[in-house]
């Protein structure tokens, strides 16, 4: 076999193995509060995760993808040695799937994205060059971490806020819940249906102008509200003996609803942002290897988002059940409610951030999000010990991704480079 | 790849559910006194020894949880309400179980009996006091609602005309002692003036079961303030 070849059959297995680790380890997080506020079982959140991750892969997945295949190295630096980019992408990419496997393996605190970018930083600076590396787009990249959290956690406070003023302030609160919950119903949809109709679908060939986009995010989220005004009509209005001492325990029962479709929209955004960090790279490798050319504007091929998206689902089947379980059941004390405010906030952010291209943590978003709803004097008790937990997952997996990412490269170098 | 998450940590335990539990079990211990006056007033000292047992027993389990809800509220955990606050309503719902241990001590201790024609009066205020025990308890029981609503609104009001009524049972509670007093000091002179010495505690150490109902209605008060 020649080198292209077994270039292409690597980056396809390590590309696989990443999106499968993304789907048995951090697909858990994204799901954590919608189990966790025991809206959805944790059966049915496999269900909604294989569904909309898939989608959110396949069909808002290619900006991110973009950002980590071309946006992070100064691809002209290697214009006359593809094949050193191939290497270093494979490398990066193997890196950062080893460093996911062992660290979750010891319980660090650890995040796909920054393993991967770390992982893709340190190739560049000791394989290529410290001027190798767009480091105006990297310092953009890097406090979008920061940012993505805080922005997570305005939007959720604000959210839930709302809830309170329109709903919980109320003595009427279970009619005002069955009359609002459409109404947050159609927020969701409509995010989501937004950053897929303006930036999504290129690749499945509907390339839809602003307007349109606008319209048939309007005509989608109302088909979605008018499906939940439906399932918030079923919801039961009579009481049940398990909700004595609680007298919020039937308005919570319409926020479940609600939950599920937050639940859903979470789903898209994470396989919308974090697909990339396992594709990214392939893609990469098969545009290299396709047009023989390092710099390519092309869009990502729809097979490599599909590849990622199948990764994750599969990652999701085999491992990803038990970790879910495990991760949303030692979550006791987040209501439907509370849990659809951090969720929605947290999936939105997430989402414009692959509409921005900008490839971020999922996990810390959602955990800035939730803070939001606690300084709502939402949540019963927070431990601001998991903000310490994030700055140390920033200092270890950064340097950890780069350094593995160095030394596969040059085991790569010293056997694959060596038939180039 | 194991369950290698941490995301569940930034859950901690919420405070406002043992909170109940234990406003619970010192509340059974404040409605242990009004048996334990019928019991001294027929001068049956075995059931009023095992009214007092139980009374320290659920005491102790009143300590216990106030403990565990202690070592659960490290100071790195950002709660709804102030801590401190939180912590004070905790010692003032101690400090009504302590309160019930107290008198059931001291009646067994010394056998105290009221003089016949105090027993009704005493009965009363100790029952008004067991009231505004349950009324501060039916307060602390909204908590979990009160963090569902974000402290406020309808549930907010709700909760204050609970401790507006409770302030009114307080002050029932207050009228029946000057009453009770005033009975006794009629006859104190016809009794063994040790005997008076701690029959008239023991009016007041009932009567600050209904001035600690109302203390906890306070706090809660000051949790909704913020």
């Amino acid at each position: 076999m020649d080198f292209v070849t077994i270039a292409m059959l690597l980056a396809i297995v390590f590309g696989l193995y990443m999106a499968w680790g993304i789907g048995a380890n951090d697909v858990a997080n994204a799901m954590a509060t919608s189990v966790g506020s025991r809206s959805v079982t944790v059966g049915q959140a496999i269900v909604i995760a294989a569904i909309f991750e898939f989608l959110g892969a396949f069909l808002a997945g290619g900006e991110v993808t973009s950002t980590i295949r071309s946006g992070i190295i100064d691809a002209e630096v290697l214009s006359n040695q593809p094949n050193l980019l191939i290497l270093g992408m494979l490398a990066s990419l193997l890196a950062a799937a080893v460093w996911l496997t062992v660290a979750s393996q010891f319980g660090w605190p650890v995040s796909t994205t920054h393993s991967i970018v770390g992982a893709i930083v340190g190739f560049a600076v000791v394989g290529v060059g410290v001027d190798s590396v767009h480091w105006d787009q990297l310092g953009t990249i890097v406090s979008s971490w920061v940012i993505s959290p805080v922005l997570a956690g305005i939007v959720s406070y604000v959210l839930f806020v709302s809830v309170q003023r329109l709903i919980f302030e109320h003595a009427d609160a279970e009619a005002r819940a069955r009359k609002y919950v459409p109404f947050y119903i159609f927020l969701t949809a409509a995010v989501i249906g937004l950053v897929t109709f303006l930036k999504g679908l290129k690749h499945v060939g509907l390339d839809l102008s602003t307007t349109h986009a606008v319209l048939y995010t309007i005509a989608f989220a109302t088909i979605v509200m008018i499906v939940g005004r439906f399932a918030v009509a079923r919801v039961p209005r009579d009481r049940r003996p398990e909700d004595a001492g609680f007298g919020f325990a039937r308005v919570e029962r319409v926020f479940g609803v609600l939950m599920i479709v937050t639940a859903c929209a979470m789903a898209f955004a994470h396989g919308s942002n974090d697909v990339a960090n396992a594709i990214g790279p392939v893609a990469a490798v098969v545009s290299v290897v396709s047009t023989g050319e390092v710099m390519s504007k092309a869009p990502v091929p729809s097979w490599v988002l599909l590849l990622g998206a199948v990764g994750i689902v599969v990652g999701l089947a085999t491992f990803g059940r038990r970790v879910m379980a495990t991760v949303g059941t030692q979550i006791t004390e987040l209501t439907a409610s509370r849990g659809f405010a951090a969720t929605l906030a947290a999936a939105a952010t997430v989402v414009i951030a692959s509409a921005t291209g900008l490839p971020i943590s999922t996990t810390h978003t959602l955990v800035g999000a939730v803070l939001g709803v606690g300084l709502a004097r939402g949540i019963g008790a927070l431990n601001l010990g998991v903000i310490r937990t994030i700055f140390m997952s920033w200092v270890i997996t950064l340097p950890a991704g780069a350094a593995l990412a160095v030394v596969f490269y040059f085991i790569l170098l010293n056997t694959l480079g060596t038939i180039a | 790849m194991p369950p290698g998450s941490y995301f569940q940590t930034i859950f901690g335990r919420s405070p406002f559910k043992p909170l109940q539990r234990h406003m619970e079990t010192c509340h059974r211990c404040a409605t242990l006194v009004a048996p334990l006056l019928d019991q001294a007033a027929s001068g049956d000292w075995d059931a009023v020894a095992e009214t007092q047992r139980q009374i320290h027993i659920l005491a102790a389990e009143a300590d216990d949880i106030k403990r565990e809800i202690r070592t659960h509220l490290p100071s790195g955990f950002f709660l709804p309400v102030s801590r401190p606050d939180l912590l004070e309503l905790l010692v003032r719902q101690d400090d009504l179980a302590k309160k019930a241990k107290d008198i059931a001590g001291l009646m067994l201790g010394r056998h105290i009996q009221f003089p016949e024609p105090l027993v009704a009066g005493v009965r009363e205020m100790a029952d008004a006091c067991i009231h505004a025990c349950g009324q501060a308890l039916a307060v602390v029981n909204e908590l979990d609602e009160l963090l569902e609503t974000g402290f406020g609104g309808a549930e907010a009001d709700r909760v204050r005309d609970m401790i507006q009524s409770l302030d009114a049972t307080e002050h029932l509670a207050d009228q029946l002692e000057v009453r009770t007093r005033a009975a006794l000091f009629q006859i104190e002179a016809s009794l063994p003036p040790v005997n008076v010495i701690f029959l008239y505690r023991l009016i007041d150490w009932i009567e600050q079961l209904a001035d600690i109902a109302q203390h906890i209605g306070h706090r809660l008060e000051v949790l909704l303030a913020k």
